[in-house]
């Protein structure tokens, strides 16, 4: 053997996949602090903590002990804000929760949304996939640029969010399937008009696939860039598992908020 | 990824050549041909898919994972396709792989032998590299009961079962809870095992002290990452020590450096399983743990692996 005093590298492990934060290990119970009834099957949860690392986009795994655990995106993270819809029978035992209860928290995961160059993006929510937009509004608008909301749902009941962007001077444009509230079609009609008439440089959007989709091919229509979060069920949120894959990528780690053109 | 030429990291399992020793352990991201393809893009020397069984099965409900300090624990459940989508799975896999020169192999269980040899039939037709049974996963007590690898004569009834049907190199992958993990192999080998595997995760348990409750939904589950990579190198040793030298061990447990391949090698294994390390190091990791140890081999004057597989039993 030659060279029997070289060093090994030495390699610390930070653990890459490993959020920054008091939340990144093992789950850890949180005070609920407030509940916020948006609707007929969303509440909004604010707890009695900050997740001050947290980025728009970003997703934490919320534990019930005895039940299950779940991912749900950030409504915002000072106080940290979890806006949960009740669609299985995990969510439908969190919405039974009343404040000075107790939610188990572990993260932030996930790529985030990140600022584009332009100064006029469109943050398209669809049902209740609104939810992470007003905290990315906040965000965009600290970089000084005019973000403006489209929320697309069924029908008026389902519309939630607006008073989160009008708090922040954000012009909303609503639309329902029914015309019940707002224009009356689909949020990407309205998003695409828009897009014609020049004035968006940017697509944000949270929602279900199809909306996704349409929004995909309005960017390359329109060569804007554009952010996606595809909705998906995670598993061990930590890039291991594989139940969160979609279209080959892992959107617990390469997600959920995935570029077009990617970079 | 640069390789000084004078160094050869390339390894064989029975003929089967990997470009790289490091091998994408069972359970990590082998869900689909599309990531399976991904972990040999992302610098694995063979790729194992996720165990599959004889019916599709939906696995543990959440929490499945939890990094608890030194390690994981895991208990996810053997979510499965079944073995006839398996099979399809690992066809596709086979054609996305073969481009790359990265063996595929193919990891089963099931609650019986006559079930194992089943399983194994329906997924050789996709024509794996290498068939893995796992016998040993510590987190499907409830099902299964007892796994095979608690005792000589379960291992070896289910490799007697698996062995006439089995066309490909057949490994066997062993837990480490046994009192003599030496022995098991060397009774699995005796029974037509072409390879071992070690090791399976450590069964373990992490309980939440503010509700009382263990975190994970199977309640136990098993631990990898730092923790347990000794509990592999003493595995790995004893297994070398009981099974004749030509037969190859795949050492897996706690591997995130380029020194922590180093050291299972020279414990014995010829190629080097991977899976926490992804969480760990990110997607990045086989890269990052390739990159160390050509940089290890450089630095010793080792250009081959043969010169450190085993070292650690040279005589004094």
């Amino acid at each position: 053997m030659t060279n029997m005093h070289t060093p090994i590298p030495n390699v610390s492990l930070p653990a890459a996949l490993r959020p920054k934060g008091a939340f990144g290990q093992l789950p850890r119970p949180v005070r609920i602090r407030e509940i916020h009834v948006e609707n007929y099957r969303i509440r909004t949860f604010i707890l009695d903590t900050e997740m001050p690392h947290a980025e728009p986009g970003q997703f934490v795994m919320a534990w019930l002990p005895g039940y299950e655990e779940a991912p749900f995106s950030l409504a915002f993270h000072r106080p940290l804000t979890l806006t949960i819809a009740a669609v299985g029978p995990f969510t439908n035992t969190l919405h039974q929760l009343n404040v000075d209860d107790m939610l188990w928290v572990r993260g932030p995961y996930g790529r985030s949304f990140t600022p584009e160059a332009g100064t006029r993006p469109l943050l398209v929510g669809g049902g209740y996939g609104v939810a992470p937009l007003a905290f990315l509004a906040e965000t965009l608008l600290a970089h000084e640029q005019q973000p403006q909301a489209f929320i697309g749902a069924r029908t008026a009941e389902d519309v939630i969010g607006v008073g989160r962007f009008e708090a922040l001077g954000v012009p909303v444009v609503i639309t329902t399937e029914d015309g019940t509230r707002g224009r009356r079609g689909l949020v990407t009609e309205a998003v695409a008009d828009i897009l014609a008439e020049g004035k968006g440089d940017a697509i944000y959007g949270v929602g279900p696939h199809g909306m996704l989709q349409a929004l995909a091919t309005l960017a390359r229509t329109w060569h804007v860039p554009a952010q996606l979060s595809w909705e998906a069920y995670m598993g061990c949120a930590i890039g291991l598992c594989g139940m969160c894959e979609h279209d080959g990528a892992l959107l617990c780690v390469e997600g959920p908020v995935r570029r077009i053109p990617s970079t | 990824m640069p390789m000084p030429a004078e160094i050869d990291i390339s390894t064989d399992l029975c003929g089967v050549r990997l470009p790289t020793p490091l091998v994408l352990a069972s359970g990590i991201l082998g869900t689909s041909a599309t990531l399976l393809e991904k972990a040999a893009r992302l610098g694995a020397g063979a790729v194992t898919a996720k165990s599959a069984g004889p019916q599709p099965r939906k696995g543990h409900a959440n929490p499945i994972i939890a990094d608890w300090g030194a390690g994981l624990i895991n208990a996810v459940g053997l979510p499965n396709p079944g073995a006839h989508h398996e099979a399809q799975l690992l066809a596709e896999a086979r054609q996305r792989l073969r481009p790359l020169g990265v063996p595929l192999i193919a990891s089963i269980f099931a609650g019986t032998p006559d079930e194992f040899a089943e399983v194994a039939r329906l997924v050789l037709q996709a024509s794996p590299d290498i068939l893995e049974l796992n016998i040993s996963c510590p987190n499907v007590h409830d099902d299964y009961g007892e796994p095979f690898a608690a005792s000589c004569t379960g291992a070896v009834s289910v490799v007697e079962a698996v062995r006439p049907v089995c066309t490909v190199p057949l490994f066997v992958k062993l837990a480490p809870n046994v009192p003599n993990i030496g022995r098991i192999a060397a009774d699995v080998v005796a029974a037509g095992a072409d390879g071992i595997t070690a090791i399976n995760t450590m069964p373990g348990m992490v309980i939440d002290i503010e509700s009382g409750r263990p975190i994970l939904t199977n309640k136990s589950g098993g631990l990898s990452g730092p923790a347990i990579k000794p509990i592999a190198v003493r595995c790995i040793y004893e297994i070398r020590q009981a099974i004749p030298p030509h037969v190859p061990i795949i050492g897996t447990g706690g591997v995130t450096t380029g020194a922590d391949a180093v050291e299972l090698l020279m414990a014995g294994a010829v190629a080097v399983g991977v899976g926490s390390a992804v969480y760990y190091r990110g997607l990045d990791a086989f890269r990052a743990i390739t990159t160390e140890l050509i940089a290890f081999m450089q630095a010793h004057g080792h250009r081959r692996l043969s010169d450190i597989i085993s070292l650690a039993h040279r005589p004094a």
